[in-house]
């Protein structure tokens, strides 16, 4: 788009550093670098290059309305948050409470809906017939023993919203560090192979990015180094894959898309503050969940739904329904009340998706540079470490005054990444979920095999990885062929995704509203995420050829848009309605259409504005 | 003589209606669940006073904004991230409490010492603007308080329009009942006005006067007098809590004639 000559010229302005997204690796970075940026007698320590005299000039820019708007119950064991906070009060964060109890729970399918392997059945049938240990209870069996790499000991249970929130807090009160909310960045600025700072979004645009009365072009904001952590889905993280390449034999191929509510349970039920439980086995085997029991009787449940979990139907929130709804968990939710809910997508390649962590003027820091544990399932204090080490990095390196070269930061940053725990970990956990691929059994003994052998033995992958298989070869045996079309038909006349009605059809059962925690997935859009788009943006959600998108038959990406956002079209396409979108990301992952060799979709995830509004989750 | 105008609009913050907002009663007064914990936004009644101010501004050289906030430091400076990229200003702070329980001529004295003690200030030619309400009181009080003790005796209250006639005279449009305007015609300033509305929209986030304004607001921010407004001395007898706005109730197969129906036994039950 070139602005016509009556159009507002683009403003630039300069920093020393821009940070790209305020998330755990970003916060983790501003609070390293500040307590090193003055001096005790008040005078700079660390001197801006562009404003001489006055301390580092720092601008982060964040997408999401607020800083306290992430999505994320976190369970961790909080040695990179302990570095930088040694005497951390929980009792300072909202919803913060020392871990008190852990529990590892397989949950048995009392429905029957549940696609089992007949090794998963008889393993059922076993646990059944040994329903007298005092370990079944509700149609779940509490493993008597959670793994030494799974433990949080020692850790906490924090909201990351109200973490961030806290964090947040204490750096703008420093006076040191300015964090802009509501401001997506849109793009690295990239002279020949150097980022030389960042472009924000356009402002006063239709949903095509032309541009109305009010048009003002997004700023540019140069810096000597552009911090980019913003995350699995980034829009600037990805532009620089695209731009760089990822390290030979590394891609993220494996992803999760997270939904998870706060719920603020009846008064009659009682749950420990700090108490956790990881569940396995339902509502599918693939599907993982979790419950974290925060302060004031309130929790986070949620489930992790994964690009490995091969159905074209896959929904994270009729799902997350059904998983409350268990007997176990359900004796604890039942009567609660929704106040929270949120969905993001989560890097579950770890290192293996790891990019290129630093190039000349930038470094990646955080989730979207492979920093998460897919072992211990930990990502919040992999991504806070890895943002302490670039601070660290970038502290010595203005005190050598040398420069943010690709080579500097390799010395400092990247060879301070490799000899800490993060990367020691990340490496054990590499293959460790190599076995899912070949079904629950096989990649929980994966997972057991990688944790307890420190890495030394894997589970491999099956040789072929299973391809999306379409509804018809999902539901063999259970729904018809004719069925499912006539399924199909009745929800595109109806302007509705498949999922809900060939749930029903395949033996789960409706969910009856009751108004409070069990409600619509558009009523946990207003009234848990309350999310908003601010007028004057483009859409972010672009499907590139739309005409693939009318050849294409499960339209994986409506079943799966946790906003409801992506709708079948007239026409047989789709279309994205960005008031809805919470940004989760999970569209342009399940895209079955690969454009090329690297993965690329059909779906190009761009820089947004809006989402979840919400500082519960 | 400069026609430039002088306008000090006064407005804090309030949690933001987005979030889950319960009522709770500590042994400091009533309050919110983990208030402090909770994003906070500028009053929309007083975001339109803003709005204007700046679009008043900028037609009329030689004008000036200041805004003028009583709130928590902490909380104000956060909300300074999103609120500062909107309109240029020069910030004056007072670090107290925004609860909407402080009493109104508490906030009002407090206030009128801060705007008398703002360097460069002509009272000739302010503008006092505000919200005619606002978001954590159902009264417009405070304001008037405030213009009394300035001594200006010219006040419009649920004002939706200003315009500066050629004469330099102000036409005021007031909302009065039954969705009408009184207009008023004011020689000039000094005057109190109480904003409803206005006719702007919010302005999109500028970067550039962000950071412009980021330059006045953290020394604004770090020499901010502390008051002890609504400290003591107040006992509550009772607290109401706002009719519930939203009642949720699952009808299925309601035809939309039996939904056009409900919503007009609901209007008329208003």
């Amino acid at each position: 788009m070139t602005p016509s000559p009556d159009q507002p010229e683009r403003q630039c302005i300069e920093a020393d550093l821009v940070c790209v997204g305020f998330g755990p690796a970003v916060a983790g970075f501003l609070t390293t670098l500040t307590r090193s940026m003055m001096n005790d007698d008040g005078t700079p320590r660390l001197e801006s290059k562009i404003a001489p005299g006055m301390p580092l000039q720092i601008s982060c820019y964040e997408r999401a309305d607020d800083i306290s708007f992430g999505v994320s119950g976190v369970a961790t064991r909080a040695r990179a948050i302990r570095e930088s906070f040694p005497d951390f009060d929980p009792s300072q964060v909202s919803m913060a409470a020392p871990i008190e109890e852990e529990k590892l729970i397989y949950l048995l399918d009392p429905i029957g809906a549940s696609r089992r392997s007949i090794a998963l059945r008889i393993a059922d049938k076993v646990l059944r017939f040994l329903r007298w240990l005092p370990q079944f209870q509700n149609e779940a069996l509490t493993i008597p023993y959670v793994p030494s790499f799974l433990r949080k000991e020692r850790g906490f249970v924090l909201s990351l919203g109200q973490f961030l929130q806290w964090a947040g807090s204490n750096l703008l009160g420093s006076g040191l560090v300015v964090i802009w909310p509501g401001t997506p960045v849109r793009s690295p600025i990239l002279e020949e192979n150097e980022v030389k700072g960042v472009r924000l979004v356009d402002q006063g645009v239709d949903k095509d990015g032309e541009p109305t009365p009010g048009y003002m072009p997004g700023m540019d904001v140069r810096a000597a180094l552009t911090v980019v952590g913003d995350g699995p889905v980034g829009a600037v993280g990805q532009q620089l894959d695209e731009r760089f390449g990822m390290p030979e034999g590394n891609h993220p191929t494996e992803w999760a898309v997270g939904a998870k509510m706060v719920v603020e349970l009846k008064d009659e039920v009682s749950l420990e503050a700090g108490t956790i439980y990881h569940t396995i086995g339902f509502p599918e085997p693939e599907i993982f969940g979790f419950m974290y029991a925060h302060t004031e009787r309130t929790v986070s449940v949620g489930i992790f739904v994964p690009s490995w979990f091969k159905s074209p139907v896959k929904t994270s929130y009729r799902y997350l329904q059904h998983w409350m709804m268990h007997p176990f968990l359900w004796k604890y939710l039942e009567g609660g009340t929704l106040r929270s809910w949120g969905a993001k997508s989560l890097q579950e390649s770890g290192r293996r998706g790891e990019p290129f962590l630093a190039g000349d003027g930038y470094a990646r820091i955080g989730e979207g540079s492979g920093s998460t544990n897919i072992l211990t399932g930990s990502g919040v204090d992999e991504a806070w470490m890895t943002g302490i080490q670039l601070a660290k990095s970038v502290i010595r390196l203005l005190e050598e005054d040398k420069t943010f070269s690709k080579e500097n930061l390799e010395n400092t940053y990247v060879r301070l990444r490799r000899s800490s725990w993060v990367e020691a970990e990340n490496r054990i956990a590499e293959k460790s979920r190599d076995g899912f691929s070949g079904g629950l059994l096989r990649g929980m003994f994966g997972m057991a095999l990688t944790g307890l052998s420190k890495g030394r033995f894997n589970m491999p992958a099956p040789k072929q990885p299973g391809s999306m298989p379409t509804a018809e070869q999902y539901y063999k045996g259970k729904i018809s062929p004719e069925e499912i079309q006539r399924v199909r038909d009745e929800c595109k006349e109806k302007n509705l995704p498949a999922h809900d009605a060939l749930m029903d059809q395949a033996g789960w059962p409706q969910i009856r509203f009751d108004g409070k925690l069990l409600i619509s997935q558009q009523d946990a859009l207003f009234l848990g995420g309350k999310v908003q788009a601010a007028p004057g943006f483009a859409d972010h959600v672009a499907f590139l050829h739309p005409e693939f998108c009318e050849d294409c038959g499960d339209k994986v990406c409506v079943e799966i848009c946790s906003g409801q956002a992506i709708e079948r079209a007239p026409g047989g396409g789709v279309r994205f309605d960005r008031e809805k979108c919470v940004h989760c990301g999970a569209c342009f992952w399940s895209c079955t259409h690969s454009l090329d060799e690297s993965g690329k979709t059909n779906i190009e995830f761009r820089a947004g504005s809006g989402g979840l509004h919400s500082a519960e989750n | 003589m400069s026609s430039g105008f002088h306008i000090v609009v006064c407005g804090s913050i309030v949690p933001d209606p987005l979030q889950t907002l319960e009522p709770v009663t500590d042994s400091s007064g009533p309050g919110l669940r983990n208030e402090l914990m909770l994003p906070s936004v500028l009053d929309p009644w007083a975001s339109h006073a803003l709005y204007e101010a700046s679009d008043l501004a900028k037609k009329h050289p030689d004008s000036k904004v200041w805004w003028l906030a009583l709130g928590p430091k902490a909380k104000l400076q956060q909300l300074m991230m999103s609120v500062a990229q909107k309109v240029p200003f020069e910030l004056v702070v007072v670090d107290g409490s925004a609860s909407g329980f402080v009493e109104s001529w508490e906030v009002a004295e407090t206030l009128a010492e801060s705007v008398e003690s703002i360097n460069g200030l002509d009272r000739s030619r302010l503008l006092l603007f505000g919200g005619w309400e606002s978001a954590s009181r159902g009264s417009c009080s405070t304001l008037q308080m405030l213009g009394e003790r300035l001594g200006i005796h010219d006040q419009f209250q649920g004002v939706d329009e200003l315009t500066i006639q050629t004469d330099g005279s102000m036409r005021i449009l007031e909302r009065v009942e039954g969705g009408k305007h009184q207009i008023a015609v004011c020689a000039g300033p000094p005057a109190v006005l109480g904003w409803a509305t206005g006719k702007l929209p919010e302005p999109p986030n500028n970067p550039q006067v962000g950071m412009m304004n980021m330059r006045s607001v953290m020394p604004a921010l770090q020499r901010a007098r502390t008051t002890q407004v609504g400290a003591g001395g107040v006992t509550y007898s009772s607290v109401q809590l706002p009719e519930q706005r939203r009642n949720t109730r699952i009808v299925e197969n309601a035809t939309p004639d039996q939904i056009a129906q409900e919503l007009v036994e609901w209007i008329k039950g208003r």
